[in-house]
């Protein structure tokens, strides 16, 4: 089973063996609208954490995905090009983003676990 | 933040947005709804498909009375005011002395009076303008005591039809006087969306009740502020404050046609000098309709480029049109790059994005001509 972690940014961050897979949270793609387009980073890009990597264009407005943790771009959810709704409707799921090779796992301590993710959005709603 | 919208003041129908669990934020100085649970796509689609309800209460509206009502107003606008016929509506420009726009508005001629609306984030200025051009006779009423709610949408016409027959007679740009589910009514059959439609003032605290009779009709959906702006772009129409401003003058914002004939001889308005010489020998930039190629939007404010050379214009307005499927925009261009077709670069987060210059409006006006 994947470790599930969360930033303050609003990304999830699933972590299996090496590979982490990032994505947005319900809650940010509800806050979004409906999403009309994904800019997502390239492969092989070495990002740091914090580092905004992609970009999700809702019908009003753009916002940048931050990656929670460095590592380097394996994968990218190129489905998403055609369908981008797939971040509304499976925000957790298909509506994943990108892929990470993680350079400094323990940056993953820094981020919250579910339950801490949802007293962070209670607090700041 | 959590409290910004504590300061911010309320149209009459705040409460029932907050009851349609309307998403609330700052406009204009209002708390107003920018999208309902159905969400900005969604109540798009639907004005497009049926009707859509919008609290546009925030707007000034405000009566001029007296003989030379009209008179006194062209000291203001380049519009022919004098020869709108009883019981029509034109769309007008207030101008400055160097000739940009000091805000955009309605004028209807309910006979008696002219019938004023103007944009939210400029009535208090508009209106004080007014009041200091105004001569001996002729009295600006400011009615903040009156809602306005706007019914667009192709199903719009047959919805709001039982509720008052004399509606379904009116053509685009018709004002009428007229009780509505008992509800004493000034409505124009116009509107900010490109769909057929009216615009419905009506006294504040009469609006709830009015806007839940027109809410209980078959087809009819509240839409928010979000879709209001992604409709108006699509019907290629301007925001004052992104598209035009003082900045900005009539013939650079292509809204020449809102000038009278008779003015253009007569040459008597604000700023008349700059637009005659504008007229005469071409703006340097102009407002052009652009399309992106692709999916990705351009939002105001991105550079736009020849391309792969220096930039010429900017955008004002830009982001995704539902019903064209696709990125829209709109801006200024240098005049040699505003030809229709031409190609252009928008500069988005440093990269360039293709596209070209378009048409408007981007999805087809359905007035009833």
């Amino acid at each position: 089973m994947a470790e599930l972690k969360f930033s303050k940014d609003h990304e999830w961050i699933a972590v299996e063996g090496d590979v982490a897979t990032i994505g947005i949270t319900d809650h940010a793609q509800q806050a979004l609208g409906d999403v009309v387009f994904v800019e997502l980073p390239e492969l092989g890009r070495e990002v740091t954490a914090g580092e905004a990597c992609a970009v999700v264009e809702s019908v009003k407005a753009a916002s940048d995905v931050y990656a929670p943790i460095s590592g380097r771009v394996v994968e990218v959810n190129s489905a998403l090009a055609d369908n981008p709704g797939t971040i509304n409707s499976d925000p957790a799921g298909a509506g994943w983003f990108f892929k990470l090779e993680p350079s400094a796992p323990a940056e993953l301590a820094d981020l919250m676990d579910d339950a801490a993710y949802h007293r962070f959005v209670e607090d700041h709603a | 933040m959590a409290d910004s919208t504590e300061s911010l003041l309320e149209t009459p129908l705040g409460a029932l947005h907050r009851e349609l669990g309307g998403r609330m934020v700052p406009f204009a100085g209002y708390a107003m709804p920018v999208q309902y649970p159905l969400g900005i796509l969604g109540e798009h689609l639907h004005c497009r498909a049926a009707a859509g309800l919008f609290d546009v209460s925030h707007m000034g509206q405000a009566e001029l009375v007296g003989a030379n009502a009209a008179a006194a107003l062209e000291a203001l606008t380049p519009a022919d005011v004098q020869g709108l016929k009883p019981m029509r509506q034109r769309y007008a420009l207030l101008t400055t002395e160097a000739g940009g726009i000091f805000d955009d508005f309605m004028v209807a001629n309910f006979g008696n009076r002219l019938f004023l609306v103007v944009n939210a984030s400029r009535k208090h200025e508009d209106f004080a303008r007014i009041e200091a051009a105004l001569p001996a006779g002729v009295k600006l009423k400011r009615l903040p005591d009156r809602a306005l709610l706007a019914l667009q949408g192709p199903g719009a016409a047959a919805a709001i039809a039982p509720l008052c027959p004399a509606l379904a007679g009116m053509k685009f740009m018709d004002v009428a006087e007229v009780t509505i589910a008992g509800v004493p009514a000034f409505v124009s059959r116009s509107g900010y969306t490109g769909e057929d439609g009216y615009e419905i003032s009506v006294p504040a605290e009469q609006a709830e009740g009015f806007a839940r009779a027109l809410l209980a009709l078959p087809g009819v959906a509240p839409v928010g502020l979000g879709a209001r702006d992604s409709l108006r772009l699509e019907a290629g129409l301007c925001l004052y404050g992104n598209d035009i401003d003082e900045t900005t003058s009539p013939v650079e914002a292509a809204l020449v046609w809102s000038i009278g004939k008779r003015r253009r001889m007569e040459w008597n308005f604000p700023g008349a000098e700059r637009v005659r010489e504008e007229l005469a020998n071409g703006t340097q930039r102009l407002r052009v309709g652009i399309r992106p190629e692709g999916r990705q939007p351009a939002r105001g404010h991105t550079a736009v480029h020849a391309p792969g050379g220096a930039q010429v214009g900017e955008i004002t307005s830009g982001g995704f049109g539902p019903s064209l499927n696709g990125p829209m925009a709109m801006g200024y261009v240098a005049r040699d790059h505003a030809a229709d077709n031409t190609a252009l670069d928008l500069m988005v987060r440093g990269k360039p994005l293709a596209a070209r210059v378009a048409a408007m409006p981007f999805v087809a006006n359905r007035y009833a001509r």
